[in-house]
């Protein structure tokens, strides 16, 4: 390590101003700053007595997301191993001569986590891979530092994706989300709305024959079963919840087909205990969001005449149904897209709790609506802000004239 | 409830700038800041909100075919003055309110500028009144589209202009400073917007 640290530093002088390598200075502190802690220090005044920086906050969301990782590769791997148990199958190509030396076994936790893994890697790799290429791109032209943020938003990105879709389509997902929705703003903390999301909602309506509907959730060839909100939204029954063949434990825990990463509201909750407890989410926005969605629907329950049976599903179930917890955890939280004022918090998470359960239970169109009711959040999140500081300046005015 | 249902339609699932595209000069243009932002909105706004059933009242009492029977001239159809109508009406509002603007919120009159007098010809203003005529509406309806349009598009443009004040400080590339990030945010906030599409209340 210590010679690593020393080559590193004798090979410095070609990376800065007038060296031979100037243009390719991003790259050389990227793998500095991602081996080594930072030898940069502040000179003047005012000097900030924190440890906390860009680097620790995103490795900090990373290890919150940790369970939501690990039950993704679990999940993904459980539904496809039951789904073919069930059938007495074996899945085909590539994965299943791996999956023949493992055995599929739905009780066994490695069973399911390699083949889990076998799914969710290769989407990872290639979120990984194509977003460095453009953001390494705009970096080095640019003459911009490499930003962890990217660590995050690619993690993010998988783990809000069917196992099933095809790699190419993540490909171009990652290009217009990290291209469009920040590096064209210059980079993170620059962008108006969450990268992720804004990946997601690109793949999801420019194909939505891979992103919805029933054959996409377990990751067995031509298996049909729906998510539990797809199943709700298709039923005519008067009681949807009836409809559906799993029990709210097993919703909370996530042992549900859907979206690798949502489908745990217990891993979500770990999450959400560390971002809390290092202050790195805001409490504000989760619990703002958890009041807005509770109040919507109590408000839709509460109906006299329902226009459709979804009005009816209680509240212990929309909150762990869908990518609910987590894009309350992971997704709104996003400090720089969410408000930034306390009270526009308050607001923009009660507008995305509101819009969630709007969507879901009234618009025929989506079963699920949390993804796009946070990127409606992130909107009008700087509107919130604007109003709040224009309130705050008018108070003051009046007190001190 | 069909008339909320209107409005509600109007403001954020057929959002005229934001899944039509009309209105687009005036939209890009006045959303640098919030505050002439929700001047231009306020006055599209009113704009809609009176020549859309003033234009339908026009039409199903003058130029429609069969509108003149009052007269007793059932044998008349005047529906292809429509569009020079509409027009006119606009034109006639946007003058007066021009005079009340200069007269009592000058420093609104003065952001505006130009674009007050262009609002004339805006197509988000004549766009909600050919809706109004391609979809039938009663006169009461179409005060509840109008105003929905205005409203939908003073949201939009609002929205818009703080995104723009949040992105002060954003570096895009050079060649897309302005006016093509403006573009790009449109297109983003459109997207955002498609979640309510389809929506039944």
């Amino acid at each position: 390590m210590k010679s690593l640290n020393k080559f590193f530093l004798d090979i410095k002088p070609y990376f800065a101003k007038g060296g031979k390598l100037e243009k390719l200075y991003p790259l050389y502190e990227a793998t500095d700053s991602f081996l080594f802690s930072t030898t940069k220090s502040t000179r003047s005044a005012p000097h900030v007595r924190d440890a906390i920086d860009l680097k620790r906050i995103m490795i900090t969301v990373i290890i919150a997301l940790v369970p939501c990782t690990i039950m993704a590769l679990w999940n993904t791997g459980y539904q496809a191993n039951s789904a073919l148990v069930a059938m007495g199958s074996l899945p085909a190509g590539w994965r299943g001569a791996i999956m023949q030396g493992v055995g599929i076994d739905p009780g066994s936790i490695l069973s399911n986590i390699i083949h889990g893994s076998l799914y969710f890697f290769p989407i990872y790799i290639v979120t990984v891979v194509v977003g460095s290429i453009w953001e390494a791109l705009f970096n080095l032209i640019r003459g911009h530092e490499f930003s962890e943020a990217f660590l995050v938003t690619s993690l993010l990105l998988p783990l809000t994706l069917p196992p099933t879709i095809p790699l190419w389509q993540v490909a171009v997902g990652v290009s217009f989300g990290v291209v469009f929705a920040k590096e064209v703003f210059g980079g993170v903390g620059k962008n108006f709305m969450n990268p992720a999301l804004a990946c997601r909602a690109f793949i999801y309506f420019a194909y939505p024959a891979q992103m919805s509907g029933d054959k996409i959730w377990t990751a067995v060839d031509g298996l049909s079963r729906a998510t539990p909100l797809g199943v709700m939204a298709q039923t005519s029954s008067q009681n949807p919840i009836a409809a559906l063949d799993i029990t709210w434990f097993q919703a909370f825990i996530g042992t549900i087909p859907g979206s690798m990463g949502e489908t745990s509201a217990l891993a979500c909750l770990l999450g959400a205990a560390l971002l809390l407890v290092t202050g790195i989410a805001s409490w504000r926005i989760m619990l703002s969001m958890l009041i807005g969605a509770v109040a919507t629907t109590i408000f839709f329950n509460l109906l006299p005449e329902p226009a459709s049976p979804l009005y009816a599903i209680p509240v212990h179930w929309h909150l762990v149904l869908g990518g609910f917890a987590f894009g309350l955890v992971f997704m709104a939280t996003d400090p720089v897209s969410g408000a930034q004022t306390q009270a526009g918090q308050w607001m923009y998470g009660i507008l995305i709790g509101f819009l969630s359960i709007l969507i879901r239970v009234a618009n025929p169109a989506y079963p699920e609506g949390v993804m796009l009711a946070i990127l409606m959040g992130n909107v009008f999140a700087p509107l919130f802000d604007y109003f709040v500081i224009r309130a705050n300046v008018k108070r003051r005015t009046l007190r001190h004239g | 409830m069909h008339y909320l249902d209107i409005i509600f339609r109007s403001v954020f699932i057929e959002n005229l700038p934001l899944s039509f595209f009309l209105g687009m000069c005036t939209f890009l243009a006045i959303s640098k800041q919030v505050k002439a932002a929700l001047g231009l909105g306020l006055a599209v706004l009113v704009l809609t909100a009176i020549t859309v059933p003033l234009n339908n009242f026009l039409l199903n009492t003058l130029f429609k075919a069969g509108a003149l029977a009052w007269l007793g001239q059932p044998d008349i159809d005047l529906s292809f003055l429509g569009l020079m109508i509409y027009i006119a009406t606009i034109a006639a509002i946007v003058q007066v309110l021009e005079m009340v603007l200069d007269r009592f919120v000058p420093a609104l009159y003065n952001t505006l500028g130009i674009f007050l007098p262009l609002l004339t010809v805006n197509c988000a203003i004549l766009g909600a009144s050919l809706f109004m005529v391609e979809r039938d509406y009663t006169f009461l309806e179409s005060a509840a589209y109008g105003f929905g349009a205005g409203a939908g598009f003073l949201l939009a443009v609002v929205a818009l202009a703080g995104i723009r004040e949040k992105c002060e400080y954003a570096t895009p590339p050079k060649g897309l400073r302005g006016l093509g990030m403006t573009f790009i945010t449109a297109g983003l906030m459109a997207m955002a917007f498609m979640g309510l599409a389809g929506m039944r209340l």
